[in-house]
């Protein structure tokens, strides 16, 4: 029997592997694929503790994330394909039209 | 260390060097695979846990959807693979660190847990009487109708705002 512990520890390893990705790459793309990481994590505590409660609350919840993250993923994209067309660069700290 | 710990501890170690690998990757595309890989195994784990549905929609819906997506932005961009160019970010060892933090307190804190709350209804047996998508059905359908119509809303603007947003604007 694999103890509950074990799962969660997992889902914050690659959390933080996600936010590690989040704030120290320069590569938009990369930025993007750092928050389904962290996205993914989640889903594994919630499937976890879904398990081990014997609910299913965890499992609709995974349901959910895994919608909210696709239409996310979608409309983040646009949105730097539409920035690209002005700038064509996909370095995040290039990307700064707005700066003082 | 029983049978399951074993293929527990194999699939624990497989997804940190996968998502550190993708992570670290310098071309794009070589992330999106080291994802391909992580996503099963995330499948697999699902599987672990008694979400035979769930799994089968990770593997639909990130692996055949999301990564593709990823995929075809990167093929219209054209991005190509930069040789000198600097990867990380010039404070990348404060988010090593910031990430090192967050992986440490969420393991003393939430790994301590101990005492759990009653247990519900819907136990292995109650699962695997109907099938994993039956269940999921019985439950979604009735207790969390508002959610799964909120759900298909926030579907709908998805598609109609990356429409718009990546037209080609006509002047």
């Amino acid at each position: 029997m694999v103890p509950l512990s074990w799962y969660i520890i997992l889902s914050a390893v690659i959390f933080s592997i996600g936010v590690f990705g989040f704030l120290a790459r320069r590569n938009l793309i990369i930025m993007f694929i750092s928050i389904e990481l962290m996205l993914n994590s989640v889903n594994i505590s919630l499937a976890a503790f879904s398990h081990y409660l014997q609910v299913m609350r965890g499992q609709i919840l995974i349901f959910f994330v895994i919608t909210v993250a696709a239409a996310e993923a979608a409309i983040g994209l646009a949105i730097l394909i539409a920035y690209y067309k002005n700038n064509p660069t996909i370095k995040v700290d290039e990307i700064n039209l707005l700066k003082g | 260390m029983t049978t399951p710990q074993i293929f527990f501890a194999y699939f624990a170690i497989a997804m940190t060097v996968l998502s550190l690998l993708v992570v670290t990757r310098r071309n794009p595309v070589h992330s999106v695979f080291w994802m391909l890989v992580l996503f099963i195994h995330i499948a697999a784990l699902y599987l672990f846990l008694n979400a035979e549905f769930l799994a089968a929609i990770q593997i639909i819906i990130y692996a055949g959807a999301i990564l593709v997506l990823f995929l075809f932005v990167i093929m219209l961009l054209n991005l190509k693979q930069e040789e000198t160019v600097k990867k990380y970010q010039a404070q990348w060892p404060f988010g090593a660190g910031i990430a090192i933090i967050f992986a440490i307190f969420l393991s003393m804190i939430v790994a301590k847990i101990t005492v759990l709350p009653a247990l519900g209804a819907y136990s292995i047996e109650a699962i695997k009487a109907e099938g994993s998508m039956m269940t999921i059905g019985k439950v979604l359908y009735t207790k969390y109708l508002l959610p799964f119509e909120i759900a298909s809303l926030i579907l709908l603007v998805a598609i109609i705002g990356a429409v718009v947003l990546a037209k080609k604007r006509i002047e």
